[in-house]
């Protein structure tokens, strides 16, 4: 099944990611190759077989529930490309 | 004068222990040997030189080190300093080893060539023509060209080894869950594990047992079963060997590799071992296309965590937030990651979830099934680690399918969580041949056992022929 043109448009909107409308038709061909190439795994019939999300045999392993120093807010913002106020600075949301 | 490229990690500590060279003298002898050799390779993103009294280390970037930046190859995180230090640097340094630097490697470990890197190419020390492999093809560069004694690599789908086959050296992929992902930038979560790239094996099982074993801030980690064994002996009588014949006669592997490999499993006979052919037909022939699915839905998940806002690269954007997003995101991320997010997020999107990512889950299932089937009849699995040397810069960039197939053979084992190591078994065309030996889980010292034999019976020369 090809993909279009609308579905790399949608999928790039979930991912957040910004296509510049001159290189939608190059990412839908690449794309399109290796979903073809990847699509090979559906040859097989598994419907009995139960899917692995983990390669190890582990069942949830608990922490224990103690209070522990954690980074000091200057630490953590010392990275961010625009504090301010010891917070992190954003456009408008919503509005 | 000490000769950077002969000198193992052992023989550099023997040094230290001796008395016969300083930490300091040690860490200079390889700050020579980067100064010299690096604006060759560029095996490192950023030396660092730290002064020390143990035997020096160089660190993949994907590593997060306090203090000293961590890139990832990406300009999405240029400028980052971390504030904090991953498991395996802080073990590292509590061992007492300092950090030579940062190498270079695939945009967020993301290739096989380390020509998906931001900053350039690294070159391979057998041949600055070719790629050194990747996605750790720094650090195997590094080790190969005597600009570190040992170095860690992350390995999702191969990238540990793989470029260790491409570069003549000795890489572990671990067990899942043996060496604490805490720490270091996430590509693909069940399957990216830390991996030592070292010149011999006894090297690997010292520097796999310094960063090994649970971690309270990785819950996928386990404690070790048993303590790691540095292998000595040369002998293999009653190792059971078995030889995948899918994974020996794929489509596309070089004659010379296969050449290199099957006198390999030959010298293993000699030494004793009980050598049979054995089968694993679905894992090699969906082992490809399982983890570009598997890893790319995983990969898109965990980079949803580059925004724009907390660290790294920010877009000048007016507009809303989730324009600053997606401008920060497509700038910042190179061709290959952007490729695998939407790939990922097309698989796991509405519609198209059962059929990509819910398949591919399965089908991991079937190739964990037919490595344990192989397991009860053998103690370790051989084939190649790559179907061929390394190849040209610039040979495969244009072409990701292409690039993917260099990994044919290191993705099966890593599906199914196995451990697998690669040692260098011989030359073609005067470029190193790696050879894969894949164990169930927690054999590492079975790896390192029948890899040491092996290794020294080989008697490879692991110093490039040019550099000789």
């Amino acid at each position: 099944m090809a993909i279009t043109r609308e579905d790399v448009l949608h999928v790039a909107a979930l991912a957040r990611l910004e296509i510049p409308e001159g290189e939608v038709e190059g990412v839908r061909e690449q794309l399109g190759a290796i979903l073809e190439a990847v699509g090979k795994v559906s040859e097989l019939d598994l419907a009995d077989v139960e899917p692995t999300s983990h390669p190890l045999d582990l069942v949830n392993q608990w922490a224990e529930d103690e209070p522990r120093p954690s980074l000091p807010r200057e630490e953590a913002l010392a990275n961010a490309p625009d504090p301010a106020d010891g917070s992190f600075r954003v456009p408008a949301v919503g509005g | 004068m000490i000769d950077t490229l002969r000198l193992t990690a052992e023989d550099a500590a023997g040094l230290l222990e001796r008395g016969e060279a300083s930490g300091d003298e040690l860490a200079g002898a390889y700050l020579d040997a980067i100064e010299a050799r690096d604006p060759e390779l560029h095996a490192y993103l950023h030396v660092v030189g730290e002064q020390g009294e143990g035997v020096p280390i160089a660190h993949k970037d994907v590593i997060t080190t306090k203090g000293i930046p961590t890139t990832a190859g990406s300009k999405i995180l240029l400028g980052y300093t971390p504030v904090f230090d991953s498991t395996v640097a802080a073990r590292c340094k509590e061992a007492g080893l300092p950090i030579l630097g940062k190498t270079n490697l695939d945009e967020l470990a993301m290739g096989s060539s380390t020509e998906n890197s931001a900053f350039g190419p690294t070159r391979n020390p057998w041949d600055p023509e070719r790629v050194p492999g990747g996605s750790s093809g720094g650090s195997a560069a590094a080790v190969a060209g005597g600009l570190a004694p040992w170095a860690l690599g992350t390995d999702t789908g191969g990238s540990v080894k793989q470029p260790a086959s491409l570069c003549g050296v000795v890489g572990l992929r671990p067990t899942y869950g043996t060496v604490s992902r805490y720490g270091i930038v996430a590509f693909a979560s069940s399957l990216d594990q830390v991996g030592p790239l070292t010149k011999t094996v006894r090297d690997n099982a010292r520097l796999y047992e310094i960063i090994a074993g649970q971690d309270p801030c990785d819950s996928t980690t386990v404690e070790l079963p048993e303590p790691v064994a540095i292998p000595e002996g040369e002998d293999l009588t009653g190792v059971r060997i078995g030889v995948p014949k899918e994974m020996n006669e794929a489509e596309g592997i070089d004659p010379g590799v296969s050449a290199s490999v099957n006198a390999a499993i030959r010298l293993a006979e000699e030494l004793g071992a009980d050598v049979e052919e054995t089968s694993l037909p679905r894992s090699v022939d969906y082992g490809l296309a399982c983890y570009y699915l598997v890893a790319p839905a995983e990969a898109s998940s965990n980079l949803a965590r580059y925004d724009g806002v907390r660290y790294g690269h920010r877009a000048a954007v007016d507009g809303d937030l989730t324009a600053l997003y997606a401008r920060t995101r497509w700038e910042g991320f190179g061709a290959e990651p952007k490729r695998r997010i939407l790939l990922g997020t097309y698989a796991l999107s509405a519609g198209y979830y059962d059929a990509y990512y819910g398949q591919a889950q399965k089908v991991r299932t079937v190739i964990a099934r037919e490595h344990a089937a192989a397991f009860e009849r053998f103690d370790v699995l051989v084939s190649p680690t790559s179907p061929t040397v390394a190849f040209r810069i610039g040979e495969k960039a244009e072409n990701p399918l292409a690039m993917y197939l260099s990994d044919l053979l290191t993705i099966p084992a890593n599906m199914a969580g196995l451990p697998g190591l690669s040692i260098p078994c011989g030359l073609s065309d005067g470029l190193p041949v790696g050879l894969q030996l894949i164990g169930p889980q927690f054999s590492e010292n079975a790896l390192f056992r029948v890899g040491h034999a092996l290794e020294r019976a080989l008697g490879f020369d692991f110093v490039p022929e040019r550099l000789r």
